[in-house]
């Protein structure tokens, strides 16, 4: 135990399954838990949409609601939530310290005017002179303002008045772990006292399943468990709207405010393996001796996306450490890019804060575990680049 | 004998490669050429047609061979060269590099070409759909990478054969500081004895350049483009988009001095902060940015008396300019009217996310040559901003430290202190 350990002090989470790390607990603790799905919207994709949320509770200004999309408002929510979570919300002299690392992707663009553009291109050979023409009447001035990565944070910075620092890092599953990895490291070097850290993703919204589409990652036809999408029809991704942020503090600052911690996060690895030279499953490896997994069951809590390569060679792995009970949520929240692996590890200081194993989510490829968790692996092998895990433990 | 550990019993951080590409050309002699004799980088707009469009004129880098090949290509292709100009000086294997790479570049999306493409190779009555499917059938590689925010991150890794797994970030108009900073912390943690820090934007697209106007953030002044980005003006009227890059390879100056490498500066302190003000504009208090360079200097064991020269954010808004003389007089007091301030985008533009890495650049170099860039265009003073701007012509000084700028959108601050020689 040192001062300087990272401690987890808040959780905000939003899924399909719900906002909250209670509602997440009670839906992902009670066995047999269903997926939230919307084959309809999107066909022949599915997605885990967003559950309804009352904006008003977490952005109180319609100002401030106005001037982001849903991926914005959502992101605000969630960090909104942790803060809550944590005791800070509201605190000005915290939050005015408090350094923050938002993993983004972009925002939502204009459907519509997207879709004119395109409709319009229809014999017309000065595609560019087009161009012009539709966005410089039609763009909405502020909707950059909501596409663009780093106004996640800056609209927490707003509203929450999360002020100490500001950095937004980019790169799907990687920007995540990178967050996640970066804020633990400033707070045991002692750069860094109390922060917010997490991520959202909107998959309501063509233009973020093209992102994934564009490689042909997405799954299609009847859903499936993660675990088992592996020569189904498409690629292997579902995806799911939803945000997940967590307050993290040095263990001195969150004792002496008095404020009790879910877990401390252990260490936190990352990875680039080089896939196409085949190097993903030694980096997987590499990982596993890198994290310190403690001997006995070891409750693991999988971002694996479905994606057909990732999944395999992260199944493989996980196969062939029979004592590591994984848990691939992605299988009832679909998959959150940015925000999966600070999911992940919330999900993980969970189960270590209410020392209880989830039940398998796909029973014919997950192990039962009855040990009480002390403690718990995150892993994120991305779907198309990057990797890495976190070991939360009892705080 | 040099100190090892700053004032915190912190590595000291020294750079000891440097690259840079704007508008004005490829590389720091091209450029430090350019930029002390006051020209201006800024030209007409020609990578696309500029009917409909209030700005036609900015700092693009149409020179390289990806100029015309996207905003992927293009910012891949200035992080490369940048990086590659960096080790190169460093003396370190450019191809096997082993620390982490921090880089700074623009948000990605399709490209609209591809957009278009898409659409046209599908047949579904839904735009939205129909390029769906498409993408679906084609299944691009490239288009694919491009639209991927860690791509080019992931592909300079691999050239330049950095470790672990590569930070791409944006905090706006400050990302190329922040990249420089994630670098400096990273050493200063002890993680690694080097890292590479790029900022990069090859985003000035037709979309890119309409969105700014549209916030009415650019200069209109197509007729002079050389004229437009004029900081500190009386008659300011906006930034002029631009591209660049810029590349710092940073090492504690323990393992820079055992492997006998040259030292081009030495990264003293990093400070930041955020705004809650609004998402486009300050506060009006200037309260961040004075943070910002207070935090910065208190990082560097500074004194506000102790700062040669203050390399500017300086856009050429009316807005920025006015935060930045009020954040700079508040922190220097009256001293701030004796210690020279210029703004390198009076010649190169607004280079966003590598506005940050490539204003780093310059301020080593204005120390290493002992020569301070101008503030071009400094024809009309504005009162209300009573700076010494380094008017139009380049000064001979000694600078011993800096003070390097970075505002962005977003409420993002950041700023940087550099000294051209350890303690």
């Amino acid at each position: 135990m040192s001062l300087n350990d990272v401690v987890i002090t808040g959780i905000g989470l939003v899924s399909c399954l719900g906002e909250g790390p209670d509602a997440h607990w009670r839906a992902l603790s009670a066995p047999g838990a269903a997926p939230v799905l919307d084959a309809e919207r999107f066909a022949p994709y599915t997605v885990h949409p967003l559950p309804e949320i009352d904006w008003n509770l977490q952005i109180a200004k319609r100002g401030d609601q106005r001037q982001m999309e849903t991926w914005q408002r959502l992101g605000t929510y969630a960090a909104g939530l942790a803060l809550d979570d944590a005791g800070i919300k509201g605190d000005e002299a915290l939050c005015a310290t408090m350094d923050m690392v938002v993993a983004a992707g972009g925002g939502e663009r204009d459907v519509a005017v997207d879709s004119a553009i395109l409709e319009a291109s229809t014999g017309r050979p000065d595609f560019d002179v087009l161009l012009n023409e539709k966005l410089t009447t039609e763009l909405r001035p502020t909707l950059f303002l909501a596409q663009l990565s780093n106004l996640l944070a800056g609209n927490i910075s707003i509203v929450h008045k999360v002020t100490g620092s500001s950095r937004t890092f980019m790169g799907e599953e990687g920007a995540g772990v990178a967050a996640v990895d970066i804020a633990a490291a400033r707070i045991r070097s002692g750069q860094s006292t109390h922060m917010l850290v997490g991520g959202a993703f909107q998959t309501e919204h063509p233009d973020m399943l093209l992102g994934y589409e564009l490689a042909g990652y997405l799954h299609r036809g009847p859903w499936k468990p993660v675990w088992q999408r592996q020569g189904a029809e498409g690629g292997g991704v579902v995806s799911g709207s939803g945000g997940a942020f967590l307050v993290l503090e040095s263990r001195e600052h969150a004792e002496k405010r008095g404020h009790k911690a879910y877990a401390e996060l252990g260490p936190v690895v990352s990875g680039r393996a080089r896939r196409t030279r085949g190097e993903l499953a030694s980096a997987i490896d590499t990982l596993f001796e890198a994290a310190k997994l403690p001997d006995g069951k070891l409750l693991t809590l999988s971002a694996a996306s479905g994606g057909h390569a990732a999944t395999r060679a992260e199944k493989a792995a996980l196969d062939a450490r029979p004592d590591l009970a994984a848990r691939a949520f992605g299988t009832l929240t679909g998959h959150m890019k940015e925000a999966q692996f600070p999911f992940a590890v919330a999900l993980a200081a969970l189960a270590v804060s209410n020392g209880a194993p989830y039940p398998p989510f796909d029973p014919a490829n997950e192990t039962a575990m009855d040990e009480k968790p002390r403690e718990a692996l995150a892993t994120a092998i991305g779907y198309h680049q990057f990797e890495g895990m976190a070991l939360v433990r009892a705080a | 004998m040099a100190k090892l550990k700053d004032h915190l019993g912190r590595p000291v951080v020294a750079v000891t490669g440097i690259g840079v590409v704007t508008s004005l050309g490829i590389g720091k002699a091209d450029n430090w050429a350019a930029l002390t004799a006051g020209k201006s980088g800024i030209h007409p707009i020609t990578r696309f047609p500029v009917d409909q469009l209030n700005t036609r004129i900015s700092g693009m880098v149409d020179f390289l061979p990806s100029s015309t090949k996207g905003a992927s290509a293009l910012t891949y292709e200035l992080a490369e060269t940048a990086g590659r100009e960096a080790l190169d000086e460093s003396g370190l294997d450019a191809e096997n590099f082993g620390g982490p790479l921090f880089l700074a570049s623009p948000p990605v999306e399709l490209d609209w070409h591809d957009r278009l493409a898409l659409y046209k190779s599908g047949d579904n009555l839904d735009a939205a759909e129909r390029v769906l499917e498409a993408a679906r059938t084609l299944n691009s590689c490239d288009m694919f990478d491009s639209a991927q925010f860690g791509f080019i991150a992931d592909r300079l890794a691999d050239t330049f054969g950095a470790t672990g797994l590569p930070i791409t970030l944006s905090t706006a108009c400050a990302s190329g500081a922040t990249a420089i900073q994630l670098g400096v912390e990273a050493i200063r943690r002890g993680e690694c004895d080097r890292a590479l820090a790029i900022g990069a934007d090859g985003s000035a697209t037709a979309e890119a350049l309409i969105r700014f106007s549209l916030l009415s953030a650019l200069s209109t002044s197509n007729d002079a483009p050389e004229k437009a980005s004029k900081p500190f003006s009386k008659d300011r009227d906006g930034f002029v988009l631009a591209e660049g890059s810029a590349a710092l390879v940073l090492e504690s100056l323990e393992a820079a001095l055992a492997r006998g490498a040259t030292v081009l500066g030495i990264l003293r302190g990093c400070g930041e902060k955020a705004d809650d003000f609004h998402r486009t504009r300050s506060k009006p208090d200037a309260s961040p940015a004075i943070a910002a360079v207070k935090a910065a200097l208190a990082d560097a064991g500074l004194g506000e008396d102790e700062i040669d020269y203050i390399n500017a954010h300086g856009t050429s808004t009316p807005e920025n300019d006015k935060m930045e003389h009020l954040s700079l007089s508040t922190v220097f007091g009256e001293r701030i009217g004796r210690i020279p301030v210029s703004s390198n985008k009076s010649m190169i533009g607004h280079t966003l996310s590598a506005a940050g890495a490539i204003e780093a650049a310059f301020s080593l170099m204005t120390m290493r040559e002992g020569v301070i860039p101008p503030t071009i265009n400094y024809d009309n003073a504005d009162p209300a901003i009573p700076l010494d701007v380094v008017p139009n012509v380049k000064r001979e000084a000694k600078v011993g430290t800096v003070l390097s700028n970075s505002f962005g959108f977003g409420g993002q601050n950041t700023c940087l202190v550099m000294a051209r020689e350890p303690v």
